[in-house]
C-alpha cells in the first residue's frame, strides 16, 4: 500500500454548471495526503474548502478531474460511492442537527449499522466511539435531544468515529462552543488520531485552533488550493495569507513582529508553551519551571 | 450617570411541565447597565447569560426581584411595548429573525409594529440600512447574504425601532471570522457615534476585550467585573469558569512570574511586544 | 439539487405588468379565469388568447419561462385531451377502432380544453412571474381586509403566508444539508423498494422538524422583541395605490368579457 491515502487530480467542481451564472467553487486542485496526517483545512467562508471535502466522501460529483483513495477512482463504480463513505467519514458543520434516533446509542449505531455489520460489532464500535469522544456508557440510553450542546456535538462527532473510518474528516468541528467546549473537542481530535493512527482532516476558521492540533495545512484561496505544507512552511507565507485575509496564529505574530525589529528569535511558534520559553530565552533566563 | 437597565435582586428560573421552577438560573442577580455604555458580559454556555437577555426588555420576567428599564418595570404588561421600543435584541441565530423575503420589509417590521407612518418607515429603513453599510443590499432576499451579512440587517431591524439600548446575545457564535468583524465594527460604531447602550453577551474574550466594561458571569453569579484590562488580568479566575484568556497577556504573566518586569495587562500582541521591546531597550 | 428549486417564481424586471397593482393583477386573474369559463367558442377563446399574448409580452417576461411553468402541466392537458376525444361524440367520424370512435365534434372538444388550460396556466404564472412574494401577500391580505368584520384572522393568515415564504428556502437548504449528512453515515436515499425509500426518510425527517420547531421558537421571541403583537395599530412602509393604468387594465378587461359575451351569442356554442 502506498502512503498517499487520499489524492485529488486536476479536480474541479462548478455550481450552476452550462447557465450564465457558472460558478468555479473549485479549480484544479492538485493534492496527495498522506496517511497518519492531521490536515488542517482553512480558507474563508466561499474559497471552496467545505465544497472539497464534499468531494472527499463523493457526496458532490466532479465536474472534472478525480478523487482516489487508496489509489482508486472513488466514481469508478457508481454503486460503490456508498462504501467510499464508510472509508470516508465526513462529520459536517453543526452535526448535532442531524441526531435523530431516540437514544444516542442507536444514534451512534446508525452508520455502522447502514454498513451492515453484525450486532457484536456494531456495540463494540458504538462503546468504542463514544469512549473516543469522552461520553460515558451511562448516556448510551439517554435521548441525545436532553444533552447539552457540547455534548451533542461530542454523541454526532461519534456517530461517524463508529464506522472506524479510513479518513476522518471534520468541518468546523468547533463551530458555535464556548472555550471549554473547543478544548474538549480538540483534544479529543487529537487522542482519536494518536490511539487510530488514522488519517484526521480538520476544517476551521480559526487559525489557533488549527496550529494546536494540525501536522500539516492545506489552504484554499479563491476556490484554487494556495498552500498544502507543513504548519511552519504555512505561517511562513505570513504576508500572502494576509492577503488573502487570513490570520497566522498570535503568538507566530509576535515572534514575526520581534524578528523584523531586529531580536534574535524563532518564529516557528505556535503554543503558548513554545512562546514561554523562547521569551525567557530571549529575556537570557532560564525557565524555573523548565526541569 | 444613570443606570439604564437595572436588575434589583432578581432570581430566575425556567418552569418544567408542572409549572413549578426547577433549579434557578440566577439567584438575587444585582447588575446595572450606564446610559451609552458598551458592557460585555461573558461566560460559557449554559452559565445563565442568555437569561440576562431576555430578562432585560421583558421576555421573560423574574420570578422574584424587579428589572428595570429606563425605570419602567418590565413586569409591568402595560409597559412592555415602551419597554421593547427602548430595548431591542439580537438574538445568535441571523436565519431565525428574519422575518420578510426582502431585506427593507424586514428592516420596517418594527417600526410597521410600532404604528409609526410610512414616509417616516421609509426614512428609518434606509437609514438604518446605511448605518450597518447594507444599503445597497435593501432589495435582496435575506436568504441569499452571508451570515455577517443577515446579522447586520438584523441589527439594521432593531435600530430602525430607535431604541436607546440594544442587546446582542452572542451575535457573532454562528459567524465565520470576516462576519464577526463586520458585526463588532457595526456595534462599536452604534455605541461611539449614536450613543446606543450595547450589552454584548459573548464567550469570545477578543470581543469583550472592546467594550469598556466586562462582567464575567459564572453559574449565575458575577465572579469578574471591571474594565477589560483589570478583568483579564484574573487569569485563574477566568479559567476556572472555562474561558480564555487573552495570549498576549497569559504570556505577560507568566513572564512577571518569571521575575521580568513587564506589565501583567497586555491586552494585543503589538501591546505586548511594545511592552517587551521597552524592557529589552532599557537594559 | 434541491436548492435549485425557485419558490414563488417571481422573475425581476421593471414592466408595465410589473409596476400594476398587486391588488388589481389578483382581481383581473380571478376575472380572467371567470371569463375563459365562460368562453363557448373559438372565436371568444381566441380573443382571450390575444389578451393573454399581449399580457405576456407587455410582461417582458422570456417566452420560455412559461413554457417552463406548462411542462409539469402537460400529462394532465394530454389526460384532458384524450378523455374528451374519447368520450365527446358527435359530428361527423373521423376514425374509429374496436369500440372507440374518434369525432370531429370530440377532436374540437379536446383541442377547446387544451387552450383553455394552456390559457389558465399562462395568466397565473403572469401573476407570480411578475408579482413579488410579498407583494402578493399583501394583497391577499387587504383585499381580504372586509371579512374583518366577520372575525375572519386575515392579518394572521397574510403572516403566516410571509413566514413561510420566508423560511421555504432555508428548509429546503436545511433539508439538503442533512441527507447530505445522513448520507455520509451511508444512509440510502435513492435506491430500494418505495416502502424503503419512505423509511429511509426518518433520519432527515426528525432532525427536519426538531429545527423547524427550535426556528418557530426562537422567530416568536425575535418577533415579540420587535414589538409584534398581531395586526392592530399597525402601519405599513409601503403603501398600495391604485393609478391610471389599473384601471385602463380593469377597462380592457371589462371590454374583453363583453367581447366574449357578444361572440358567445353571435356564434352560439360551437362544440
Amino acid at each position: 500500500m502506498s502512503n498517499i491515502v487520499l489524492e485529488t487530480k486536476d479536480l474541479s467542481f462548478l455550481y450552476s454548471k452550462g447557465t450564465t451564472s457558472q460558478v468555479a467553487a473549485i479549480n484544479d486542485i492538485n493534492v496527495q495526503i498522506e496517511r497518519g496526517e492531521l490536515v488542517g483545512v482553512i480558507g474563508h467562508t466561499g474559497s471552496g474548502k467545505s465544497t472539497l471535502i464534499e468531494h472527499f466522501n463523493g457526496i458532490l460529483k466532479p465536474t472534472s478531474g478525480s478523487v482516489f483513495l487508496d489509489g482508486n477512482n472513488i466514481w469508478q463504480d457508481k454503486k460503490g460511492i456508498r462504501s467510499v463513505r464508510f472509508r470516508v467519514g465526513v462529520c459536517f458543520q453543526y452535526p448535532e442537527y442531524q441526531l435523530f434516533e431516540d437514544t444516542v446509542e442507536k444514534d451512534v449505531a446508525f452508520g455502522p449499522k447502514n454498513m451492515g455489520l453484525s450486532p457484536k460489532e456494531i456495540d463494540l464500535r458504538v462503546r468504542e466511539a463514544l469512549s473516543f469522544v469522552g461520553i460515558d456508557e451511562s448516556y448510551l440510553e439517554k435521548s441525545p435531544f436532553d444533552l447539552s450542546g457540547g455534548e451533542k456535538r461530542r454523541v454526532a462527532i461519534a456517530g461517524v468515529m463508529a464506522m472506524q473510518p479510513e479518513v476522518l474528516v471534520l468541518d468546523e468541528p468547533c463551530a458555535g462552543l464556548d472555550p471549554r467546549g473547543r478544548d474538549t473537542v480538540l483534544s479529543l481530535i487529537k487522542s482519536y488520531k494518536e490511539k487510530t493512527g488514522s488519517t484526521v482532516i480538520v476544517v476551521s476558521h480559526s487559525m489557533e485552533d488549527i496550529s494546536r492540533i494540525a501536522t500539516r495545512i492545506l489552504v484554499m484561496n479563491e476556490s484554487r488550493l494556495a498552500y498544502y505544507d507543513t504548519v511552519k512552511g504555512v505561517f511562513s507565507h505570513a504576508d500572502e495569507l494576509y492577503s488573502m485575509g487570513l490570520d497566522i496564529p498570535q503568538y507566530t505574530r509576535l515572534f514575526l513582529l520581534l524578528k523584523e525589529a531586529g531580536y534574535d528569535v524563532d518564529t516557528d511558534i505556535y503554543t503558548f508553551e513554545e512562546a514561554k520559553r523562547e521569551l525567557l530565552r530571549l529575556f537570557g533566563r532560564r525557565c524555573r519551571n523548565a526541569e | 450617570m444613570s443606570s439604564y437597565i437595572e436588575f434589583k435582586n432578581v432570581t430566575f428560573g425556567y418552569q418544567n411541565e408542572e409549572g413549578a421552577v426547577e433549579k434557578n438560573v440566577i439567584e438575587s442577580f444585582d447588575f446595572s447597565v450606564e446610559k451609552g455604555s458598551f458592557v460585555a458580559v461573558l461566560g460559557h454556555n449554559g452559565c445563565g447569560k442568555s437569561t440576562i437577555a431576555k430578562l432585560c426588555n421583558g421576555i421573560e420576567v423574574p420570578v422574584s426581584g424587579k428589572v428595570y428599564v429606563d425605570s419602567l418595570d418590565t413586569s409591568d404588561e402595560e409597559k412592555l411595548l415602551d419597554i421593547r421600543r427602548r430595548v431591542g435584541i439580537v438574538f445568535q441565530n441571523p436565519d431565525n429573525q428574519i422575518v420578510a423575503t426582502i431585506v427593507e420589509d424586514d428592516v420596517a417590521f418594527g417600526p410597521e409594529n410600532l404604528g409609526i407612518d410610512p414616509k417616516e418607515i421609509r426614512r428609518r429603513v434606509d437609514e438604518a440600512l446605511k448605518n450597518v453599510g447594507m444599503y445597497e443590499f435593501r432589495q435582496s432576499e435575506p436568504h441569499k447574504l452571508s451570515g455577517g451579512q443577515k446579522q447586520r440587517v438584523a441589527i439594521a431591524g432593531i435600530i430602525a425601532m430607535q431604541p436607546e439600548c440594544i442587546v446582542l446575545d452572542e451575535p457573532t457564535a454562528m459567524l465565520d471570522p470576516r462576519g464577526r468583524r463586520e458585526v463588532m465594527k457595526t456595534v462599536r460604531r452604534l455605541n461611539r457615534e449614536f450613543g446606543i447602550t450595547v450589552i454584548f453577551i459573548t464567550h469570545y474574550m477578543d470581543e469583550a476585550a472592546l467594550a469598556d466594561r466586562v462582567v464575567v458571569m459564572d453559574k449565575g453569579r458575577i465572579i469578574l467585573d471591571g474594565a477589560p484590562k483589570k478583568v483579564f488580568s484574573n487569569a485563574k479566575i477566568l479559567r476556572e469558569a472555562g474561558l480564555d484568556v487573552p495570549q498576549a497577556t497569559e504570556l505577560s504573566i507568566a513572564l512577571s512570574e518569571a521575575g521580568i518586569l513587564i506589565p501583567e495587562d497586555a491586552l494585543s500582541m503589538d501591546e505586548l511586544f511594545e511592552n517587551i521591546k521597552t524592557v529589552l531597550e532599557d537594559k | 439539487m434541491l436548492s435549485d428549486i425557485t419558490i414563488g417564481q417571481y422573475y425581476k424586471e421593471n414592466s408595465f405588468v410589473h409596476r400594476l397593482d398587486a391588488r388589481m393583477k389578483l382581481i383581473l386573474t380571478v376575472l380572467f379565469i371567470v371569463i375563459i369559463f365562460l368562453c363557448k367558442n373559438f372565436f371568444a377563446l381566441a380573443l382571450m388568447l390575444l389578451l393573454t399574448g399581449v399580457s405576456v409580452i407587455l410582461s417582458k417576461v422570456p417566452f420560455r419561462m412559461f413554457f417552463k411553468s406548462i411542462k409539469p402541466i402537460v400529462p394532465i392537458i394530454l389526460f384532458t385531451v384524450i378523455l374528451n376525444m374519447i368520450y365527446i361524440r358527435g359530428g361527423t367520424v373521423l376514425f374509429s377502432w374496436w369500440k372507440l370512435e374518434l369525432t370531429s365534434k370530440g377532436v374540437f372538444t379536446a383541442v377547446f380544453m387544451a387552450f383553455r388550460i394552456i390559457c389558465l396556466i399562462f395568466c397565473s404564472s403572469l401573476l407570480t412571474y411578475t408579482t413579488a412574494p410579498t407583494e402578493l401577500t399583501d394583497a391577499v391580505e387587504r383585499l381580504l381586509s372586509p371579512l374583518k368584520v366577520f372575525h375572519v384572522p386575515v392579518h394572521s393568515l397574510a403572516m403566516m403566508m410571509t413566514l413561510a415564504l420566508r423560511f421555504i428556502p432555508t428548509l429546503i437548504e436545511e433539508i439538503d444539508r442533512i441527507m447530505n449528512a445522513q448520507k455520509a453515515r451511508g444512509a440510502d436515499f435513492e435506491s430500494g423498494k418505495f416502502l424503503n425509500r419512505v423509511k429511509a426518510m426518518i433520519p432527515v425527517l426528525i432532525p427536519l422538524f426538531v429545527s423547524a420547531f427550535r426556528r418557530a421558537y426562537e422567530l416568536s421571541f425575535a418577533m415579540t422583541c420587535r414589538c409584534y403583537h398581531g395586526g392592530d395599530g399597525r402601519t405599513r412602509m409601503k403603501q398600495m395605490k391604485y393609478r391610471v393604468a389599473d384601471f385602463v387594465c380593469i377597462f380592457v378587461f371589462a371590454v374583453a368579457l363583453v367581447g366574449v359575451i357578444l361572440l358567445n351569442n353571435f356564434f352560439g356554442r360551437l362544440i
